[in-house]
């Protein structure tokens, strides 16, 4: 088969393949969802074959493409871009069976570019996942930008179109400070990739370094909803569901924040950092995110888009670890790349079942709800909770870690946003769970579609019960976490090679 | 035979359009074959002599075998080689298309045509591949010439901004010529390499002042660099669209040549030159902000694409006001990507006007069901005008920034960036429109069947086709036309 150093190229290639393919059997539709769970399938398998040579500590590379004289497309498999490949392949497949189910239920137009586009979107994910240096991570995250419109404009109304528009003119934008931030580091440190600890030390002056760090943060922080550039999130949740969930939950934000940690742990370095103190600016920034953006969800009547504002939340739990730079910290905010992945897409995926079943969209119509569909409620339940932080789900073992994280960097306040926050969570979720199972009135009659719609996030939910019980089961995730921020903070500090 | 190659490269057009006209007596179809294979002929021999250049160095030819500095000596180099691939290419990938255009022109008409196009090219061949500064005037009035006879075939309006255009080149090239009078009363001499001998010892001088500022004038028209750009948009807009595709492709870029040629292989550096040069690169980042400015404010689809143009040739010129290599490297490519482009939003505009007689944004509403290929096409190189990856925009945007942040420039690089942002935006709009807003019911109602494509005929369809992928291999393979190309082409000491 094909050899290790093969295999991040063929990660990246195989849904673009799919695309193609999905594209061309437009007029045949069992045809072409074969090709998206054929691709998935296989994707899943390849970045999954990487495992056992990251965890022994080979770092797997393919061979670099020459771009610009320099500078080389180069594709590297290590700790933390194989935990967020294994995450996102995982959960494409899952959002795959959850989509053709919820396509079909619906009767929805234009699944073939739905089905197309998902397909280049997560295969520049795994690119941006697998990019060795800044470059290669740019052109993926623009292509990832521009693949990801026609999912948000899918149902085509005057209101899907301008949320498109709001999201391009967000994130080109952004995208070009990224731009000029990866080129003047190029400029700086030439040729250089990625590298545990960051390669930036001692090559400009500390306000020149300052100014850059900002660029890339402003660069990165639209997708991974820092305030204020969060402003395109709630309104694309007029995307279909299961758009909201893989991509709004798992793929596009967490390209973000994976790009907030490499940029922190890989450009910069830690130590970096804490001497130019954009580490704290950053950590304010995020600490403050997370309590504005759970303030709003507690406002917010319609289900999605306090899912949405919850997610803003979470993310910045995950830029949050970054700025703290302690081992604990790195290792929960990058866990909580698949934690908050699990969690949330099954609370997509229930919302989409709530919205298909019974067509209710807003938290006022969903009384008595989880008494016709317990099972999906329950799972709702159990992630809500788990994303409050509260055990069995794994929400508990990230923010354990991101706590002992702030006391270890030695920023005990930073504990207090964190309890503060799950305690709104508790605020925001509570009301729904418990107007679904004990709240007034019957709701309308509904049709039941079957289990496409109900197995998939049974599936997530479980995972996410089973990773919170034992947090490397199956895809030894947590041991990929520790593994990254380790290196991380070793190359920091001097430490050994 | 290589020895003749700079020559045969302009003659072989040259020729071909002095007969052209009496075949077209005859039949349109055999004038549209002999202009095809005078095109295909000097596209080949361009090739061939470019690769000589690459080889083994410039190749030098006297005309009439008279020796230089007294003669007339061309000089075809791997920069003038490759300026003339593009040219040749060019012009044959717009006569491919301009099929529909002739058939059912009148005999003399369509062999008119031919003739002053060929002559086009041919006066645009002989821009890049001269060594004598005098020279390039001449083909550099054929060229005009040709092209202000082109452009007027567009009907009444289009007569008008011709006319203007007429006037203000042939002051332009009257610039010129003001200019390389005072070098030569200064030099004595109308070769480039020996002008470039002896000017250091007289840059010093008031009249070499003089003579920079009345070549920076005139060529700084003739490029329509902000704010003397006047010329272009009405041109643009009203001529036949196989021409705007040629001459919006084409032309301006062989000017820049011209810029690029004497700052960097002709005049002494320092002092006056680099004076110019630092002018010049605030009016190109001015250029590339108000280009795209002013595109965002148009209404017809042409007009918006020719501002467009202003605000790249914006990009060009700021490539080669910095002058590093990595700059004219980026300002170099950004000439081959700038014309692929172009030729394509045009063509492809051209054609949906062609199809359609739509050429209002607002009524491009649902274009993109009824001429899916041409919309695709147009929408590939509207994501290379703003600059995504991996399209070939992307990389020569790449390789300007990076020269300005090595300049440490912040201004231009906010310029850059200012104007890729305006791109997208009335670029996407026009995207947006067309695939995602419904047609309109009388367009509908008119064509042939509900909801039918209208794609374009063939000879129109393969040059768009042929040009949107070229976007996107010249994206994929920039790497390898930057180090095998455009390298050899740079100035030898580097630039400054």
């Amino acid at each position: 088969m094909l050899t290790p150093s093969e295999r991040p190229l063929a990660a990246v290639l195989v849904s673009l393949v799919a695309a193609l393919l999905i594209a061309a059997s437009g007029r045949r539709p069992n045809l072409r969802e074969t090709w998206t769970f054929l691709a998935a399938i296989i994707k899943l398998a390849l970045v999954a074959s990487l495992l056992p040579g990251v965890l022994a500590g080979d770092v797997v590379e393919s061979a670099p493409l020459t771009l610009v004289p320099g500078l080389a497309l180069h594709l590297r498999a290590d700790a933390l871009g194989l935990l967020f490949a294994l995450v996102a392949s995982t959960l494409w497949l899952l959002t795959s069976l959850y989509s053709v189910g919820y396509m079909r239920a619906a009767g929805y137009e234009h699944q073939t570019s739905y089905f197309a586009s998902f397909a280049v979107c997560v295969s520049a994910t795994i690119g941006i996942a697998f990019a060795a240096n800044l470059i290669t991570f740019f052109i993926f995250y623009e292509i990832l930008t521009v693949a990801t419109y026609p999912l948000v404009v899918h149902f085509r109304t005057d209101e899907a179109l301008a949320a498109g528009r709001k999201y391009l003119v967000y994130t080109l934008a952004a995208g070009q400070a990224l731009l000029v931030a990866v080129i003047w580091a190029q400029t700086i440190a030439p040729g250089a990739s990625f590298q545990p600890g960051g390669f930036l030390a001692g090559q400009a002056s500390a306000p020149a370094l300052a100014l850059l760090f900002l660029l890339f943060i402003v660069g990165v922080g639209v997708k991974a909803g820092i305030m204020p550039l969060h402003g395109w999130l709630p309104a694309a949740m007029v995307a279909p569901t299961p758009v909201s969930a893989l991509l709004h939950a798992v793929a596009v934000v967490k390209a973000g924040a994976f790009g907030s940690l490499r940029i922190v742990g890989y450009v910069f370095g830690v130590d970096l950092l804490a001497e130019l103190g954009a580490g704290q600016v950053l950590a304010v920034a995020a600490s403050a995110t997370i309590i504005i953006a759970s303030l709003r969800a507690l406002g917010e009547g319609h289900l999605k888009r306090r899912l949405a504002y919850s997610t803003i939340a979470q993310l910045s739990y995950i830029v949050l670890g970054a700025a703290l730079g302690s081992a604990a910290a790195l290792a929960g905010a990058m866990f909580h790349i698949a934690a908050h992945g699990a969690m949330k897409i099954t609370m997509f995926f229930c919302a989409g079942a709530i919205y298909t079943k019974a067509h209710v969209e807003r938290i006022a119509d969903l009384g008595g709800i989880g008494r016709r569909m317990p099972i999906t409620m329950g799972a709702f339940a159990i992630c809500a909770f788990g994303l409050a932080g509260i055990p069995p789900a794994v929400g508990f073992v990230s923010k354990w870690n991101l706590g002992v994280g702030a006391l270890d960097a030695g920023h005990a306040p930073f504990l207090a946003v964190l309890v503060a926050s799950g305690l709104l969570n508790i605020g925001y979720f509570f009301p729904i769970v418990h107007a679904a199972f004990f709240g007034g009135r019957q709701p309308p009659a509904f049709d039941d579609n079957g289990p496409a719609l109900t197995l998939p996030l049974v599936v997530t939910a479980l995972l996410a019960v089973v990773l919170g019980v034992y947090p490397d089961a199956g895809l030894s995730l947590y041991e990929l976490a520790w593994q990254a921020a380790r290196s991380v903070v070793a190359a920091g500090s001097g430490g050994a090679p | 035979m290589i020895e003749h190659l700079p020559i045969l490269v302009v003659v072989v057009p040259l020729a071909a359009a002095a007969v052209v006209p009496l075949v077209g007596l005859r039949s349109t179809r055999a004038a549209r074959g002999v202009m095809l294979a005078a095109l295909a002929a000097a596209a080949a021999l361009a090739v061939a002599a470019l690769r000589q250049a690459l080889a083994e160095g410039a190749l030098h030819y006297q005309l009439g075998g008279w020796p230089p500095p007294w003669g007339i000596e061309y000089v075809v180099d791997p920069l003038a080689g490759g300026m003339a691939v593009l040219v040749a290419v060019f012009g044959l990938i717009v006569a491919v298309y301009t099929g529909p255009f002739l058939v059912g022109m009148p005999p003399l008409g369509a062999g008119g045509f031919c003739a002053v196009y060929l002559l086009l090219v041919t006066g645009l061949l002989g821009i890049v591949v001269t060594g004598d500064l005098f020279n390039l005037y001449v083909f550099l009035e054929i060229s005009s010439l040709s092209a202000y006879a082109l452009l007027a075939l567009g009907g009444k309006r289009s007569l008008v901004a011709s006319f203007r255009y007429l006037v203000l080149g042939t002051i332009a090239g009257s610039f010129y010529l003001l200019g390389i009078g005072y070098l030569y009363a200064i030099t004595g001499t109308l070769n480039m390499a020996d002008a470039a001998a002896r000017l250091p010892a007289v840059a010093a001088s008031p009249a070499f002042t003089v003579a920079v500022a009345l070549i920076v004038i005139g060529l700084t028209i003739k490029l329509a660099l902000f704010p003397l750009h006047g010329w272009l948009p009405d041109a643009y807009t009203y001529a036949p669209t196989p021409v705007t595709g040629f001459i919006a492709a084409v032309m301006t870029k062989v000017s820049a040549y011209a810029l690029l040629r004497i700052f960097f292989f002709v005049l002494p550096g320092g002092g006056v030159a680099d004076d110019a040069l630092r002018l010049l690169g605030w009016a190109a980042a001015a250029a590339a902000l108000a280009g795209s400015a002013m595109a965002l404010a148009q209404t017809d689809v042409r007009r918006m694409l020719a501002y467009s143009s202003v605000g790249q040739i914006g990009y060009i010129v700021l490539g080669i006001s910095i002058g590093t290599p990595l700059a004219l490297t980026g300002a170099l490519l950004h000439v081959l990507n700038h014309a692929v482009t172009k030729a394509c939003l045009f063509l492809s505009a051209g054609g949906i006007l062609f199809r359609t007689r739509v050429a209002d944004v607002a009524n491009y509403r649902g274009i993109a069901r009824r001429l899916p290929i041409s919309m695709a096409a147009f929408t590939v190189a509207a994501a290379s005008i703003v600059g995504l990856p991996p399209t070939a925009g992307f990389f020569s945007k790449w390789y300007l920034l990076a020269a300005v942040l090595e300049r440490g420039a912040w201004p231009f690089a906010l310029a850059l960036v200012g104007s890729s942002l305006l791109s997208a935006v009335y670029l996407f709009r026009v995207v947006e429109r067309s695939y995602l807003g419904d047609a309109p019911e009388a367009a509908v109602a008119s064509e042939a069947s509900e909801g039918a494509p209208l794609e374009l005929p063939l000879g129109m369809l393969v040059p768009i086709v042929l040009l949107a992928a070229g976007v996107l291999l010249l994206g994929v393979l920039s790497h390898a036309v930057v180090s095998q190309v455009i390298a050899f082409a740079l100035p030898v000491d580097g630039g400054r």
